[in-house]
């Protein structure tokens, strides 16, 4: 592969193409998205987790205004169900259809859909709809409460842990746990489905990560060919992961919408997003490290259960960034997962490895504290300089220089590591770092590229932007091998009928649409350098390829002509440019991987019990940021995120019957502007263009990596309580009187 | 839809007459708790009354130099009117520590003292709640129950009153001025919030009556006020613990001592008894704890709030100190 030896646009601070639209409302969200004669659909959640519905009774709810329909088991058409396959690219987050039969599995699982005139009608008859369960004894309401140790479902294993660790000089043995964690995004889920042409052909907006695998798995549920089925997401209020693969909503009111032959649109209300569409699970996971004297590590055991629910077989695989974090010859992992009667969880940014790497970066404070090391000399002592797991050197890796920078920029080496030793009035500062990782990815993307008559592009792609500047950074690509400003280029995202895009997941979207969008871009140069040299073109009888590109002109023996010239002179409304990219053979020889580092300092009163983040210092290594604004965001937002799961959230089930009952947006608490400390963010700059030709790795999740450990190391310094389940409440930390 | 009459009032007792003796009728100011319950099917008002209109949005000092506050009085404007600040800055620091600015933007003094409690079974219209439907029974005292009363409950309720400002009117004192359809009458802020006993549904003292002012008692000097909360979040978050105290010091020695608490019990929560403790002591950490030990004499932990005992102990006695270092700047 090729460098782009100089980046005018992509490297450059670039403020979002799609930013006035979003500021001024015109951003076509789908819960703002209207058709005419639409209807209303509210689902009915069950109000128990575990049981039978033995009744409903519906005439009050019928009887109300505007009320069209209720949908429930026995009123509901047959459907299949989607094969869920993540290959055939038709995965969908709960298998189960709704209303398919009487068994409740979770509370607030839909029971009936109530469709009507407006949202208020729709509502107001929701409350109506009384219901009759039969409750079923053994509900299971969560891992915490459970002595089962679930069922296996993955193993790694390397060299001989349980005999190193077993004659290791140093050994450490403990268990971390993990509350269940809402996304809480922005926008709540979000469906509008229209049929037309005899029901033969679905037209969704959905709020999602996915459109194709929405689109496919919508194929399969209604049985129509998949050209049948469009799915469109323009504007995504985030989604963290729980908008990957669709949920039952959708399907039930793409349902609505042919039972009752008009449009229907469903917004989920805040409490039913939070119990019905995907969660983080809860975890408990034991590590066992053992070393020798000197810090070197012998062996790591990560053993790790997660919660699923009793529909769905989801796994969270924690232990995925363990056997490549340290140089270390016996390593394994254990993956199991127990069902509980809550909804479905699904991936939640950095799924599995951010509750991975909270309990492995713990314990190696732990141990550093054990054997009396700096925890970044410890860290640094067992730095793996290639990747233990696959025997493969890295690709690119630079975590020593994250730690080594941002320790200097925290002012890590003043630091006392006394516990409670660094007073400030009321307060105790304690500073505590962890390092950070995530796997660096990519999937196959097309695209198509438009060079049009009036000198404008139009690129599109039918990936989705979700809120990390997608869109810009497309407009980026194109306009630094075109030259033509980024303002003159036109995105398109987020449509089936659009050239098939990645998945917005697993921070793959950069390195997997840009190669694309850059082939596509190409292509459509390429076409209009044939053109140009053909007869009666401004260069005729140049080799195509011998034309330059220059600020949206093309150029040769000191001339230059506007694409838009060119195109002028032919007549042309545009020449169009195909691509098509898919990793190649670069993972046969080398691991791919984005690393990075955080310092945190908290602030404890031990007075009054308050604790809270003041500072974070973080250096982030992901090959090139293509926009460093977006970049810097996303990092940011993701340390916010991270101080959530530290020290604030945590989904409340009823330990009676599973019941949520912090299901809304003031009781299952994240971050509020006042909780954000002083971030210190830095990207550094090492392209990795062994992954592709652009050198950036992607940036969604590495941020939340690392960040709760850092402050449970950071709370270890200033209190001297070693706390290993989060989030670290005032509980735990009160002295009792 | 769940439909409800609607009347907007030019007059207080045209406000009062609106409701027609209906008791499912509700009075509607900023609306921030009224609206989010009806949204959530857990109030059913059969009618609403708009009193945005009357005039009750001023501040007025008396002839006797007290403050009237009208109960349309934003809470944003009352936590900076300058005459809070200098007469009554525990009242001003205990609403700017409550909610976050858009809602204390829309809050009013009236509606704040009717605010409704957080309890999450109370606002899950499938639970079983006293308060929201009395005999039901009450899911908060073997459930989640970790935000919940330690002091005033009681085997039907353990719903924790959320109101930041009423912790300082409940220290300051004051007196409620009230108009019904038999006219006006006054009571005191003590009296106004019932305890939950065997009628939690039944939580203050008004009888078809609409709130119309609020009279603070006159100021302790010279003065030192602190409001100390404690809360998992930053802002925007409901109190574990807070103590609102205030002292007026001769010398070392505590004139008068003020205390109550929020965040723990079903009311806003004066301490009378650890106040007398502090009477004539020297204002150290051994009065502002022993008063503290009076203070939770009686707290009464559930299942998963233990904590709080601890932790409301910190809130007086950070309170009570940071209130005696004021009254001593404020001497100096």
């Amino acid at each position: 592969m090729t460098a782009i030896p100089e980046h005018h646009v992509v490297g450059r601070r670039t403020p979002r193409v799609d930013g006035e639209d979003k500021l001024t409302g015109r951003a076509d969200y789908t819960v703002d998205h209207r058709l005419e004669d639409m209807l209303y659909g509210y689902p009915v959640p069950a109000s128990i987790a575990h049981g039978t519905l033995e009744s409903l009774t519906l005439d009050a709810a019928r009887a109300m205004p505007g009320v069209v329909d209720i949908l429930h088991h026995g009123h509901f058409p047959d459907l299949h169900r989607s094969p869920n396959s993540l290959r055939q690219g038709d995965a969908v987050s709960e298998v189960r259809l709704p209303f398919e039969d009487d068994r409740i599995h979770y509370h607030g699982q839909y029971i009936a859909l109530v469709v009507a005139e407006t949202f208020e009608q729709a509502r107001a008859a929701a409350f109506r709809v009384k219901a009759r369960y039969h409750r079923d004894a053994g509900v299971v309401t969560g891992l915490a409460a459970s002595d089962d140790t679930g069922e296996e479902v993955g193993h790694y294993m390397r060299g001989e842990p349980e005999l190193a660790f077993g004659i290791a000089p140093v050994i450490l043995d403990e268990t971390y746990t993990i509350a269940a964690e809402s996304h809480l995004q922005l926008e709540p889920h979000a469906t509008l489905a229209e049929w037309r042409d005899a029901d033969q052909h679905l037209i969704v907006h959905e709020s999602t990560q996915g459109v194709f695998y929405q689109r496919n798995a919508l194929a399969r549920i209604f049985d129509l060919p998949p050209e049948r089925v469009e799915v469109i997401s323009h504007y995504i209020g985030s989604g963290f992961g729980n908008k990957l693969f669709m949920w039952p909503h959708a399907v039930a009111t793409a349902a609505a919408a042919r039972w009752l032959g008009r449009p229907v649109k469903t917004v989920l209300p805040r409490q039913q997003d939070m119990m019905t569409t995907g969660h983080r699970p809860a975890s408990r996971q034991r590590i066992r490290l053992g070393a020798e004297f000197d810090g070197s590590l012998a062996s790591i055991q990560h053993d790790s259960l997660t919660e699923t629910s009793t529909v769905d077989r989801y796994v969270d695989a924690c232990g995925g960034a363990t056997p490549s974090a340290y140089a270390c010859d016996s390593v394994a992992t254990h993956q199991r997962i127990l069902p509980v009667h809550h909804g479905t969880p699904c991936p939640m940014r950095a799924p599995g490895e951010v509750s991975g790497v909270f309990a492995l970066e713990s314990a190696i404070d732990e141990l550093a504290v054990a054997l009396d090391m700096d925890p970044l000399a410890l860290r640094l002592k067992n730095y793996a300089h290639q990747d233990p797991q696959r025997g493969l050197p890295w690709s690119s890796k630079h975590l020593d220089r994250c730690l080594e920078s941002a320790a200097e920029r925290f002012g890590w080496a003043s630091r006392d590591p006394r516990i409670g030793s660094m007073g400030d009035g009321d307060e105790i500062i304690g500073q505590g770092m962890a390092s950070a990782t995530w796997f660096a990815g990519r999937q196959p993307c097309a695209a198509r590229v438009t060079l049009r008559a009036d000198g404008s592009v139009f690129a599109a792609c039918g990936t989705q932007d979700i809120g990390t500047g997608t869109y810009t950074i497309v407009a980026q690509t194109v306009a630094e091998l075109t030259g033509v400003p980024v303002g003159r280029v036109e995105v398109r995202l987020g449509e089936t009928r659009l050239p098939a895009g990645p998945l917005s997941g697993g921070s793959m979207t950069t390195a997997s649409t840009l190669p694309a969008v850059a082939a596509a871009t190409r292509d459509a140069l390429a076409a209009l350098q044939e053109v140009a040299t053909g007869p009666g073109g401004d260069f005729d009888g140049l080799y195509p390829a011998s034309l330059g590109v220059e600020a949206g002109a093309l150029v040769a023996e000191g001339r230059r002509v506007n694409f838009a010239e060119i195109l002028a002179r032919h007549r042309l409304s545009g020449v169009t440019g195909e691509g098509s990219t898919a990793p190649g053979d670069e993972r046969q020889a080398y691991s791919f991987r984005s690393f990075g580092a955080h310092f945190v300092e908290v602030r404890w009163d031990p007075g009054i019990s308050r604790l809270r983040v003041a500072r974070v210092v973080s250096s982030i290594d992901v090959g090139r940021a293509i926009n460093p604004v977006a970049a810097r965001n996303q990092v940011e937002g993701a340390i916010v995120m991270g101080i959530g799961m530290g020290l604030l959230e945590g989904l409340d089930y009823d330990p009676r019957d599973a019941r949520l009952i912090n299901a809304n947006a003031s009781d299952y608490r994240i971050p509020v502007h006042a909780d954000m400390p002083e971030l210190d963010v830095e990207l550094l700059d090492y392209p990795d263009y062994r992954f592709n030709e652009f050198g950036a790795r992607g940036i969604g999740e590495i941020g939340l990596t690392g960040v709760a450990a850092a402050i449970a190391n950071a709370v270890y310094h200033a209190t001297g309580k070693r706390l290993r389940d989060l989030p670290i409440t005032v509980e735990t930390l009160v002295s009792p009187d | 839809m769940r439909t409800f009459a609607f009347a907007r009032a030019d007059s207080v007792a045209r406000a009062v007459e609106s409701q027609q003796g209906d008791p499912a009728s509700a009075f509607v100011a900023g609306g921030t708790t009224l609206l989010d319950l009806v949204k959530l099917d857990v109030m059913r008002p059969s009618r609403v009354i708009d009193i945005n209109a009357l005039p009750l949005n001023t501040v007025e000092r008396l002839p006797d130099d007290r403050l009237r506050i009208g109960a349309l009085v934003t809470n944003t404007d009352l936590a900076y009117h300058p005459d809070v600040l200098a007469d009554h800055p525990l009242l001003s620091q205990a609403i700017l520590a409550g909610a976050s600015s858009q809602v204390r933007n829309m809050a009013t003094t009236g509606g704040n003292l009717m605010q409704r409690t957080r309890c999450p079974y109370f606002r899950d219209a499938a639970a079983a709640c006293n308060k929201r439907e009395p005999g039901s029974g009450c899911d908060a005292l073997h459930g989640v129950n970790r935000m919940h009363a330690v002091l005033g409950g009681s085997s039907e309720c353990v719903a924790v009153h959320p109101s930041d400002m009423c912790v300082a009117l409940a220290a300051i004192g004051a007196t409620l001025t009230l108009h019904g359809p038999r006219g006006e009458r006054e009571i005191e802020f003590a009296d106004f919030h019932r305890l939950p006993g065997t009628t939690p549904y039944l939580e203050h003292d008004l009888d078809n009556e609409l709130i119309v002012a609020v009279t603070l008692a006159p100021p302790l000097v010279p003065l030192g006020a602190a409001y100390v909360k404690l809360r998992d979040r930053a802002a925007y978050e409901f109190a574990l613990a807070s103590a609102g105290a205030m002292l007026s010091l001769d010398e070392e020695l505590i004139g008068e001592a003020r205390l109550a608490l929020g965040g723990v019990a079903t009311k806003p929560w004066r301490c009378r008894e650890a106040e007398a403790s502090l009477a004539g002591k020297r204002a150290d950490t051994a009065a502002f704890e022993a008063a503290a030990d009076l203070a939770l004499a009686d707290a009464r932990p559930l299942s998963h709030n233990a904590f709080k005992i601890p932790l409301a102990r910190q809130a007086i006695v950070r309170a009570l100190r940071d209130a005696a270092r004021r009254a001593r700047e404020d001497d100096a």
